[in-house]
């Protein structure tokens, strides 16, 4: 025994046991995040099923999806209410997710095994997705055109088939028109709506001039209302012709439902599926989450407004972040007077990377959101006053708090970079003729790019996960506009934007419907993980090129 | 060396060192002048007076922490760096003061050209290194960095091992050929000067016998300084010889004078391997 301590066997076991439990962990959260939010766009079986507890005097008919069963305590069943027979110690129950939530508010629901009965899988039932009041779970019965019924029972089905292509590009038109069109006549008139007020507020303007500007500012909004009523009127022509459309359903426990294809976003028939077209539903379907806009309170829908504004915000912080921390590490290394001093600010720097980052997100709204951006908006935009233009969370505040809370890295990690590089190449350089800055520019700091990047790397991966600082500078629920669009001047760092790490908070914690939201949660967080993961990759390929080609002994 | 047999050790006070040899009949190139150097409190070199003459090669030799090394790295103000060495004294290269306030230390080092003990290329190509001294100075001309690049490898004798890989990282290279390529950069601006600190000491003896006819061979166009620790090696190539001990010169004289008839008992016991 003393001798296989002696041998060193033990420890390497630890070793390799320690880094087995990290590898466990890691590939254990990615596999849950990806079977729990990949699963959700599978279609899934429908089932139907009659239950009948036993104060029920007549069955009810059952249709959804099964989501999951628990096994439990029948007295644990009991005091939640349900009537469990005497006598039984365990029950099973089941999670069923029965959708219609505009027929019936409870569209999750659990229900007892027991009561549970003639189980099927109608090969017609039909799951719709909505824009409003979430999936729709029935049977098609009429498919109607202009309110005239014009296809019944099966046909009914085909004909909707055939017409869906058409109502969903005439929804993409829509959907155009008022996210694009629309809302450049909307910014413009609000930029009218400001230069109004600069010209209301204006004090050394004559009274011809005055009303020169007036009269050009009424031409210019009375041009941008004829656009808008036009936009408006094409709009609605649009909304007609999809309105003429609509299908009549009926759900399992025999309730009738008008829905008009204009609020259908997808139909599918899950028990009438191959698997190719299982696959292709769900191909389609994740597209759809990937480049959709959020519905129903975020808990429907898609996560494109957040996807960008992580990867922007990210961007942006990574372009102030670099040349400040590196610059900082350059003076701290190699100009300033290595003494108490530069220690003194070493160390500081270092424990800032220790701060709380919700400390940083209280500074960030304290000095970048009021004192700065309150500042620029007294100078600069003062006709638009008191609605705050920079005065507000904006992106920008968001990626310059994170700068602040990522710059030690880069600027411990260029530290590191630089020292690296040994004092025989730069004798080498300096006695060829180099002064100082020439060395440092053409030989130091190419050399440490790759720990440039490392540090980089390290800010990109703190930032994108970061949520807590964000929620005080900038970060919204649901912000309207992307910060980045067709309008002059294209980027709005002025602009709050989405965040999928606040998403996933907010669909998870802060969402008024927990079991619609809980997909979702999974399938964003692995959204981030994957973008985080793709981010890292890019620097990483980036620093192994800089790498090869600052080739050097020492790596 | 038989052009300078006839110069003899000019002993001119009773227990100073030699106060350098006369050297009537060369052009000289460096001079050092009582040059003492501090670092803080402790004194490395103790007011040396040396005349290094043109075309030659002059080799500085003696036991570790002689202040051989520290010597020579005067020449090209190497000692700047650090920041606590102290200089007093003077060196004069054709006649200026190195010392001097006005003096453009970069454009000093361009005439005085260094060679370190460890080989040290840029982690960059060969190509690269070698021009990196021409881009320090402005020049962008593709066909004249072509041709000095050339050029200079060629009289480093390490053209043709080099000259189809020449984009290749210069850390491909075996430690004499970096070695080589260190000296082609050194030689490809044109100094007057090259100072090389033991050349050869982390190189093989095939490799050394290399660089040192390379050195023969290059003292045709500039005047060489070399530090070495192995006699043989200044025997060989040396046209001068300095012994230095516990920073000061003891003797100094042609290297023929030294090595067979040294006027000192400290040169005697050194050479014959009695201490060091």
């Amino acid at each position: 025994m003393n001798r296989w301590f002696k041998s060193g066997t033990p420890w390497i076991w630890l070793n390799a046991g320690a880094v087995a439990a990290s590898l466990v962990m890691v590939f254990g959260l990615i596999l849950m995040i990806a079977v729990n939010g990949l699963s959700f766009f599978w279609p899934s079986e429908v089932i139907e099923f009659e239950y009948q507890t036993e104060q029920d005097a007549e069955p009810r008919r059952i249709m959804g999806e099964l989501q999951r069963s628990e096994t439990m305590t029948a007295q644990a069943m009991r005091d939640a209410g349900f009537d469990v027979a005497e006598g039984q110690d365990i029950v099973v129950r089941h999670l069923i997710k029965r959708g219609n939530r505009d027929l019936d508010s409870r569209d999750f629901q659990w229900y007892l095994d027991d009561f549970m009965s003639e189980w099927e899988r109608p090969h017609d039932a039909v799951v719709l997705e909505r824009l409003q009041w979430g999936d729709f779970y029935g049977y098609i019965r009429e498919y109607r055109e202009d309110g005239e019924t014009v296809a019944e029972g099966e046909q009914a089905r085909t004909a909707f088939e055939a017409r869906m292509p058409q109502t969903r590009e005439l929804a993409q038109q829509i959907e155009r028109i008022e996210r694009i069109e629309i809302g450049r006549v909307n910014f413009d008139l609000e930029r009218l709506r400001i230069a109004q007020r600069g010209v209301e507020r204006a004090t050394d303007l004559s009274p011809e001039e005055r009303g020169q500007r007036q009269e050009e500012l009424d031409a210019e909004r009375a041009e941008l209302d004829a656009r808008y009523a036009e936009l408006e009127a094409e709009r609605n022509a649009l909304r007609d012709e999809l309105g003429r459309f609509a299908i009549v359903l009926e759900t399992a426990d025999g309730q009738h439902a008008t829905i008009p294809l204009s609020r259908i976003v997808n139909a599918w028939w899950p028990n009438d599926m191959s698997v190719p077209a299982k696959l292709r539903h769900y191909v389609v379907a994740f597209w759809d989450f990937m480049t959709g806009y959020p519905r129903e309170a975020n808990t429907e829908g898609g996560i494109l407004p957040a996807i960008f504004g992580t990867v922007l915000m990210v961007i942006l912080m990574s372009i102030v972040v670099t040349p400040f921390g590196v610059l900082a590490a350059i003076y701290l290394r190699e100009y300033a007077k290595q003494g108490p001093l530069v220690r003194t600010i070493r160390i500081s720097v270092n424990n800032l990377a220790g701060v709380p980052s919700i400390v940083f997100g209280v500074f960030g709204l304290g000095f970048f959101v009021y004192l700065i951006g309150g500042n620029i908006d007294q100078i600069f935009f003062r006709d638009a006053l008191p609605s705050p233009t920079f005065g507000s969370p904006a992106i920008i505040w968001a990626s310059l708090t994170l700068a602040l809370l990522t710059l030690p890295v880069v600027i411990v990690s260029t530290e590191e970079g630089l020292t690296r590089i040994g004092a025989s190449i730069r004798h080498g350089s300096l006695a060829l003729g180099a002064t100082k800055a020439e060395t440092l520019w053409r030989l130091i700091v190419p050399l440490s790019a790759p720990a440039m990047m490392t540090g980089l790397i390290l800010a990109v991966a703190r930032a994108a996960g970061e949520v807590a600082p964000l929620m005080l500078v900038g970060v919204v629920k649901l912000a309207p506009t992307l910060p980045l669009d067709g309008n002059f001047p294209y980027l709005h760092l002025d602009r709050a934007f989405m965040h999928l790490g606040f998403h996933i908070f907010d669909v998870g914690f802060q969402s008024p419907n927990v079991e619609a939201g809980r997909p979702l949660v999974y399938a964003t967080a692995l959204v981030l993980v994957l973008l985080i993961i793709v981010l890292n990759l890019t620097a990483i390929s980036i620093r192994n090129y800089l790498r090869e080609k600052y080739r050097a002994d020492s790596d | 060396m038989s052009d300078t047999a006839t110069h003899a050790v000019n002993m001119t006070q009773g227990d100073r060192p030699d106060r350098g040899l006369r050297l009537s009949s060369e052009e000289i190139c460096l001079t050092a002048e009582d040059l003492k150097l501090f670092y803080d409190k402790d004194q490395a070199l103790k007011g040396i007076d040396i005349q290094i003459p043109k075309n030659r090669i002059t080799a500085f030799i003696g036991p570790s922490g002689c202040g051989k090394s520290t010597f020579l790295r005067c020449f090209n103000r190497m000692n700047d760096l650090i920041d606590a060495a102290r200089i007093e004294g003077t060196i004069r290269l054709d006649g200026d003061d190195i010392y001097e306030k006005a003096v453009d230390v970069p454009e000093l080092r361009r005439r005085v050209g260094m060679v370190f003990q460890k080989p040290n290329p840029f982690p960059k190509s060969i190509y690269e290194n070698v021009a990196y001294g021409l881009r320090l100075q402005g020049v962008k001309n593709r066909r004249r960095l072509d041709e000095v690049v050339e050029k200079s490898l060629k009289r480093a004798a390490l053209w043709d091992e080099v000259k189809d890989r020449l984009h290749e990282n210069a850390f491909g290279l075996s430690g004499g050929q970096q070695q080589r390529l260190v000296i082609a950069r050194a030689i490809a601006i044109d100094p007057e000067v090259l100072l090389l600190d033991e050349p050869c000491s982390a190189l093989d003896p095939l490799a050394t016998l290399k660089i040192e006819e390379l050195m023969i061979e290059l003292k045709k166009d500039y005047t060489l300084v070399i530090v070495t620790h192995n006699m043989q090696q200044a025997a060989r190539v040396s046209d001068y010889t300095a012994f230095m001990y516990m920073g000061e010169l003891i003797e100094y004289a042609d290297t023929d004078t030294l090595f067979t008839s040294p006027a000192r008992k400290q040169t005697e016991d050194y050479i014959t391997g009695r201490f060091g």
